[in-house]
């Protein structure tokens, strides 16, 4: 694959690798996305908008220069802004890759970060030395403003020029609440929800507090995706309900709807609306309960986005698939080309296999 | 497409002779104002807050921002709408501080060099900022928070976007020419993102709250009768009125009526 290092969303050329529920594989032009879909589907989208989470800062007890990456907040309460986990860089800026990154220093609970307006305090060490829970000393809306104002998204060693927040924001974000974009959501546009509209093809958010998808450091990407946070609307329980009472697909745009999804369901195989923080993570192992299909990036083997996949095809079709994005030149990373996976038949789903299900289509 | 424009306002305008509005349903409801120190901004933030709205608005110098945040409880935001940079940070806080939005009032203006100058004497740069306060803010701040006012249409039935306007955005005075045309651009910019976006949930409406007894009033026309002006308290009642009828007491739209009959169905 290529290096998509353009922060281009919706680039003309974009390319969609579509499975469908055999594992056949084809491509088409990502613009025909919506041709892909079928009336009574239903498209669920992340509509988190990407936090500045990048903050450069000084640990005040050494004078050392740092960069603190929010990556992960308990809830999505608007006050509730003080208390983030962070993973801490020695100095540097996104020109080197977080894998070459030096270390901060020593950091003990009790020290103090400056992080231009703000203030934060070291509570704890988070089982690494890069790793550790932050609270800030301002206020709730201090902190809002001093985030807007001193913050930057976090970067990318691909990148060619510095992201700017409106590169990260999807057309449809909302609260901003994720620690890096819901790229997949890239694919939308407003045409696009006008266009599902047209066709019956319905369409619905949640919001999922995205948090950082890669630390440079392989112990630290080894506990990915940290638990996250997400709110899923009553209107989009009631939808993704008649949905499937309609034996319409549950299609999640991104990794992060698959898991608050899957999460809200692993009791009873029901989503209920409400906030609730997800812990489950996707893998092969994964009996996936409620979505039909993904539309997400091209991921690397070995990344948790990766694993994830593993919930809806094979292992051999996994493998194919990564030839072809090879072989066809695919881009890679958050502002890359897309694939649209449907649940193999051979992966078993609460509802009843997928060869049933396709039998009912 | 004009009539549908006309029967939204029809139905506005109904909402504002309803009279007013329980609290009940104001409360949980999150609406962002630019421009809330002074004039009809601050009005509507006093307003909007008595009402039991959530409110958050925008304005230039902290001092006053802080001042009228201590006043009404309001979430106030030091930002300038005219300035590209400071867009996505404005829409940030917003959404950050209020969770999520119902509607947006663009009132923020500016009124250029005064006295107030003929077009042909106009400096090109003057007129340019003109532009950018009244077109491109209210346009890029609009877009930045398109997908957090369609979540509430999707979750609440509605959401509406106000852009404040003026009777000079459809009478040509002489010396009103930049805040005229920026004025018209607004209104018209206002029919076309309500054409588009009300199938979605999301309606704009353009409103013109009259010569009102305001700080832009009085340094535009000096020897104007104070008497004679309208109060911003009123325009700020009808105002909300407006919102009050965009959100309270729409149809459900067509997709969501569709969906209930198919839910019923289901039950069935």
């Amino acid at each position: 694959m290529i290096v998509a290092d353009q922060p281009r969303q919706r680039p003309p050329d974009a390319k969609l690798l579509i499975v469908d529920a055999q594992g056949r594989t084809s491509h088409a032009s990502r613009s025909t996305l919506i041709d892909r879909l079928r009336p009574g589907d239903l498209v669920v989208a992340n509509d988190a908008a990407t936090l500045p989470a990048s903050l450069d800062g000084v640990h005040a007890a050494t004078g050392a220069r740092i960069e603190v990456r929010l990556a992960a907040r308990r809830s999505l309460a608007t006050h509730d802004v003080r208390w983030f986990s962070a993973i801490v860089f020695g100095a540097g800026d996104f020109h080197t890759r977080t894998e070459d990154r030096p270390p901060p220093p020593l950091l003990v609970p009790g020290d103090l970060i400056m992080l231009g307006p703000l203030r934060a305090v070291v509570q704890r060490v988070l089982g690494h030395p890069r790793f550790v829970l932050l609270r800030f000393e301002d206020s709730p809306a201090a902190i809002w403003e001093g985030l807007a104002r001193q913050g930057r998204p976090i970067q990318y060693a691909y990148m060619t020029t510095p992201l700017e927040l409106w590169d990260v924001w999807t057309p449809i974000a909302g609260p901003p609440v994720a620690f890096e974009p819901p790229s997949a959501g890239f694919a939308l546009d407003w045409h696009a929800l006008s266009e599902m509209r047209a066709r019956r093809i319905g369409f619905a958010t949640l919001t999922h507090a995205a948090g950082i998808s890669s630390t440079g450091d392989p112990k630290l990407d080894a506990r990915l995706p940290l638990d996250e946070p997400y709110v899923i609307p009553v209107s989009t329980a009631q939808a993704i309900r008649r949905t499937r009472a309609m034996r319409g697909r549950i299609v999640a745009v991104g990794t992060t709807v698959v898991r608050a999804l899957e999460d809200s369901a692993a009791i009873n195989g029901a989503v209920p609306s409400g906030e609730r923080v997800a812990t489950l993570r996707i893998d092969s192992s994964t009996p996936l309960k409620v979505v039909d299909a993904i539309l997400t990036g091209t991921h690397a083997p070995g990344s948790s986005h990766y694993a994830l996949l593993a919930a809806f095809v094979d292992e051999s079709t996994l493998k194919r698939m990564d030839r072809e994005l090879d072989v066809r030149r695919y881009r890679t990373h958050e502002f890359g080309d897309s694939i649209l996976v449907e649940r193999c038949a051979n992966r078993i789903a609460a509802a009843g296999s997928c060869a049933k299900k396709l039998v009912a289509a | 497409m004009n009539r549908q424009y006309q029967s939204q306002l029809a139905v506005l305008k109904d909402g504002v002779s309803a009279g007013t509005h329980g609290l009940s349903q104001w409360s949980g409801r999150r609406v962002a104002i630019t421009g809330g120190t002074s004039g009809l901004g601050l009005a509507l933030v006093k307003e909007l807050r008595s009402r039991g709205a959530e409110v958050a608005f925008i304005a230039r110098h902290r001092d006053r921002v802080e001042r009228v945040s201590a006043e009404t409880r309001a979430h106030g935001i030091v930002g300038d709408v005219s300035k590209k940079d400071d867009i996505h940070p404005i829409a940030l806080q917003i959404v950050g501080r209020l969770g999520g939005l119902d509607a947006l009032v663009n009132n923020a203006s500016s009124l250029g060099p005064v006295p107030l100058a003929l077009l042909a004497d106009t400096e090109c740069e003057d007129f340019e900022l003109a532009l950018a306060t009244n077109v491109l803010g209210p346009f890029r701040l609009s877009r930045a928070l398109l997908g957090a006012l369609a979540a509430s249409a999707r979750e609440r039935g509605s959401a509406v976007v106000v852009n404040v306007t003026s009777d000079a955005a459809i009478n040509a005075y002489a010396g009103w020419g930049a805040y005229g045309t920026r004025k018209a651009a607004l209104a018209h910019l206002s029919r076309i993102w309500n054409e588009e976006m009300t199938a979605q949930g999301i309606h704009f409406v353009a409103v013109d709250p009259g010569d009102m007894d305001t700080p832009l009033h009085a340094v535009a026309v000096p020897d104007a009768d104070p008497a004679t002006l309208k109060r911003p308290e009123v325009s700020a009642g009808e105002i909300a009125g407006m919102i009050a009828g965009a959100l309270f007491e729409r149809e459900p739209c067509a997709s969501s009526a569709r969906e209930s009959e198919a839910e019923a169905a289901v039950a069935r």
